[in-house]
């Protein structure tokens, strides 16, 4: 309860709300080396006779349902001119639909005892539901009316406009939303992954209720459409559920084509703020997810300066010297783009000594790769945390089944990836890290003078 | 997002944290064919108190252990200690030297951390079942068998004086907070911020963290809950094997903490930043908590938060937002998991051509409507029902539990309390919203903080 003072910040993702569920969507699944056959879900695979699938979880132990949907296209889809578009249409789905105007659906929707949200990363737009087994049907009405028939009134169009446009104004003097953007348009040019999802100011107040209306048609169709559900609800029961939600959606999104990028290397961005703090970020090319070296990198990362207090960036940057309170790596794996992105914030005297213990540190695990017992405490650490950070509820259960399908992974990876984890040699972690820790990294730093500070590179 | 919008919103949703509480009531409620989910709770001979909540659903445990020591039970001078000391939990003891706990529980692929509050510390690791006895076996040995040495404690200073950076010094909405709490509370341990001020942490040493420890870290001041995939009889056997033969602190006394004085003042707080572009106000009143108010009142104040402004059906939300068109957010919160009196709170930020004062005039009016008017039967069971609904997605989140049990408890509830808790919203009746609101949220005893661009006068 109020404000809580944690140990160790969760290490904020990237620009994409989806970069978190990448990284753990890599990160694997569950069962610990002691107990073995025990498997933590059961997943069904339903597809009715129009042809949509979904991942099922059946779990009656508390009278819920939670759906998790995703269409691939999001931001990087809006047109030229155009920014914000998905954004904006993501927070009007609940703003009216069918025949019931903005108050009169929400009324509705307080009554069916659910709860909807919609939002859209660069990659997807994404809803998702949680409602009581028992107003089953009336919650799933008001969500099939939510997808298929938006109102987009003028009214709710101007409100949630207008509040995009006070986010946007109200970041335009924050130095980290500022840094960060000025770093994404170095490292991604002239690409969607370059782009604020919000949009400008200027192309936010052009938008239309017919720009929505096109993306509405182009974007929400059969196949680019993912579904997971977990709870109170059998196949049989959910197949005409799906079709009562997706059924009378476009077959064909109308989609355009993303070209993949790598982020641009051996930049470097100073945004200079007077802060007593600095923030820095440092970019190094990252690991395809169906690369078959991804597990030896995704090993590699962790030992590096993945989530725990034992990492080697952890030890010793806050650990012995206390330069941070807060240090980590990840790979980014988006879906046109990856990287691995090394993150920390330092007094803001001392930022040139936290980049030397970063970059001697990235340098010696390329150099020598990690011990064989460090390897062996990653992979017992990658198995066993998958349960308990991607399958601990059911929400976050029909989280990852979503991103697991949008990654292709199939269903019976949860099974499979503790097989291919411990396949993964010493060698294969030493090339890993060679392939991704020699290049010469992009660098972000947000604080005063940041351009003399960031002399190591 | 407004940053003090930002700010208020992360209150809003912990100060529901009692909402979510659930307990056996419910469960029989919701599902009865659930034997054996039942919360238990019992206490060794030694004090500690344990409760059970079993989840059966995934292969995963968490284990909490809770001190009843928090940052406003500091002496004077020493701000930040509890939440130091929290840290340098994590440096070693004799059986099992720095670094070991962390890398055995990183080795079975668990999650840990820590947290410290106004009113409890706790330590909490994330496992699977079979690593429970091992997580126990660390923690106990912890709780009295810390080894500090001024070759860590000195670099973990700096990286609490980090953590201050990170968390207030470069956040304008978190500068502003720090005031506004200080000018809220008048004399008890919630006006000095949990981190501490940054001249006392500087000066925080390892004789002033071993002191703390000593004084407070003990079975007989601790509560331990664990939850998931656990039998509760296992988990008696193994809290009497573990935390058993620790011996209570007797020298523990009564934990007591200074009190506010009638507070007769309107206050307003502001500070002006050059990163703000969208102004943004916060205006807080002193309330009872649980734990201090009368029978029905914290509930009273838990409903009125929801209707006056607990998300896009409330009233604020409603009138500011969607009707009258001039703020791009305004909401409500109560903080109501406290040990001694808390805060209620309201706030806004303007959009298009409104301004500050509009929003805060407009919210003023609805707060008096409700004071004189009263509301509406159907917004009253609309509320509840989100309330008690919430309980139910509640159950869903196994560490979610566990804090909300942990939390609740070591600020005076009991576990009857939390059981009895979705009966007593229910006998909340209108009048009594009305009579919090008219009681509580007077403006000539409000607390106001404005954050603005630089230059610019609060309304």
């Amino acid at each position: 309860m109020s404000i809580e003072l944690k140990r160790i910040e969760e290490q904020s993702m990237s620009a994409s709300g989806t970069g978190f569920w990448k990284i753990i969507g890599a990160a694997a699944l569950v069962l610990t080396l002691a107990a073995p056959a025990r498997a933590a879900v059961e997943i069904q695979e339903v597809t009715t006779d129009s042809g949509i699938t979904a991942w099922l979880v059946e779990d009656y132990t508390i009278p819920m349902i939670a759906i998790n949907f995703s269409f691939n296209g999001g931001s990087n889809q809006d047109p030229a001119g155009k920014g914000g578009l998905v954004n904006l249409m993501s927070g009007l789905f609940d703003e009216g639909a069918g025949d019931l105007e903005a108050n009169e659906f929400q009324e509705a929707l307080d009554n069916a005892g659910a709860e909807m949200s919609f939002n859209a990363t660069s990659d997807a737009l994404y809803g998702s539901m949680r409602l009581l087994s028992d107003n089953k049907d009336e919650a799933l009405d008001l969500l099939a009316l939510a997808v298929n028939e938006p109102r987009f009134d003028a009214d709710p169009v101007e409100r949630i406009r207008q509040q995009v446009l006070t986010g946007i104004r109200a970041n335009s003097r924050d130095p980290q939303r500022q840094g960060n953007q000025q770093f994404a348009r170095a490292l991604y040019g002239d690409h969607p992954y370059a782009r604020e999802n919000d949009g400008t100011e200027e192309d936010v107040t052009a938008l239309t209720v017919d720009d929505l209306r096109g993306a509405h048609e182009r974007l929400l169709a059969k196949s680019n459409l993912h579904v997971a559900v977990v709870g109170a609800i059998d196949a049989e029961t959910l197949k005409a559920d799906l079709d009562r939600m997706f059924d009378a959606l476009p077959q064909d999104a109308e989609l355009t084509e993303i070209a993949r990028i790598e982020p641009k290397l051996g930049e470097e961005v100073s945004y200079e703020f007077q802060l007593p703090q600095s923030t820095v970020q440092l970019i190094y090319p990252g690991m395809e997810r169906d690369d078959p070296e991804f597990f030896a990198a995704y090993l590699m990362n962790h030992i590096l300066g993945g989530g725990t207090f034992s990492s080697r960036l952890f030890n010793e940057v806050r650990e012995i010297r206390g330069l941070t309170y807060g240090i980590g790596s990840w790979l980014a794996n988006r879906d046109f783009s990856t990287s691995l992105a090394i993150s920390t914030s330092t007094r803001s005297d001392q930022v040139g000594q936290a980049l030397e213990v970063i970059e001697t540190e990235v340098t010696k695990l390329a150099d020598e790769g990690p011990t064989a017992d460090e390897l062996e405490k990653a992979k017992t650490y990658v198995i066993g945390a998958y349960a308990i950070n991607n399958l601990d509820s059911s929400a976050s259960i029909a989280r990852t089944l979503l991103e697991l399908q949008r990654d292709d992974l199939g269903i019976d990876y949860i099974d499979t990836r503790v097989g291919q984890i411990e396949a993964v040699t010493l060698d294969q972690v030493k090339a890993a890290a060679q392939r991704l820790l020699i290049a010469d990294p992009s660098v972000l730093v947000i604080g005063p003078q940041a351009s003399e500070t960031e002399t190591s590179n | 997002m407004h940053l003090m919008q930002a700010a208020a919103r992360t209150l809003a949703s912990t100060a529901i944290g009692l909402a979510l509480l659930a307990g056996p009531a419910l469960a029989q409620d919701a599902s009865p064919a659930e034997a054996g989910n039942e919360v238990v709770d019992f206490k060794l001979d030694n004090g500690l108190e344990v409760v059970v909540i079993p989840d059966r659903r995934a292969p995963v445990v968490t284990h909490m252990l809770w001190i009843k020591v928090g940052s406003a039970d500091e002496e004077p001078g020493k701000s930040g200690i509890a939440h130091f000391l929290e840290h340098l939990m994590f440096k070693g003891t004799e059986a099992h030297p720095q670094g070991e706990f962390s890398a055995r529980i990183a080795e079975v692929g668990g999650r840990e951390n820590a947290f410290t509050s106004y009113d409890y510390t706790a330590y909490f690791q994330q496992v699977a079942p079979e690593h429970l006895e091992e997580m126990m076996e660390f923690e106990s040995d912890r709780l009295t068998g810390l080894v500090l040495t001024d070759e860590v404690v000195d670099p973990e200073r700096q990286v609490v004086i980090e953590e201050r950076n990170s968390r207030i010094e470069t956040r304008p909405n978190s500068i502003l907070g720090e005031s506004l709490n200080a000018t809220l509370y008048q004399n008890s341990g919630y006006g000095v911020p949990i981190i501490g001020w940054m001249h006392e942490i500087e000066k925080l040493n390892r004789e002033d963290a071993i002191e703390f420890y000593q004084r407070y870290y003990a079975p007989n001041n601790a509560i331990l809950v664990v939850a998931g995939d656990v039998d509760a009889q296992d988990v008696r056997a193994l809290a009497e094997e573990y935390y058993g033969p620790i011996p209570a602190n007797p020298e523990l006394g009564e934990r007591t903490r200074t009190q506010e004085p009638l507070q007769r003042t309107a206050r307003t707080v502001t500070f002006n930043d050059e990163r703000v572009t969208v102004p943004g106000y916060s205006k807080t009143w002193l309330v009872p908590s649980y734990t201090t108010a009368d029978e029905g009142e914290a509930e009273s104040l838990d409903l009125l938060a929801e209707i006056l402004g607990g998300g896009m059906r409330s009233r604020l939300y409603q009138s500011l937002v969607v009707e009258q068109g001039i703020a791009s957010s305004a909401g409500a919160y109560y903080r109501g998991t406290s040990l001694n009196e808390t805060a209620f709170g309201v706030y806004g930020a303007p959009r298009g051509d409104a301004t500050l004062e509009d929003v805060e005039r407009a919210a003023d009016a609805e707060i008096v409507k409700i004071a004189e008017d009263g509301i509406t039967q159907d917004e009253l069971e609309a509320a509840k029902n989100r309330y008690l609904r919430s309980i139910i997605f509640a159950r869903d989140d196994q560490s979610g539990m566990a804090n909300m049990y942990g939390s609740a408890l070591t600020t005076g509830s009991t576990v009857r309390d939390i059981e009895e808790w979705p009966d007593r919203i229910r006998a909340v009746e209108a009048d009594d919203i009305k009579a919090a609101a008219a009681r509580y949220l007077d403006r000539s005893r409000a607390v106001t903080g404005y954050l603005l661009p630089p230059e610019e006068e609060p309304s």
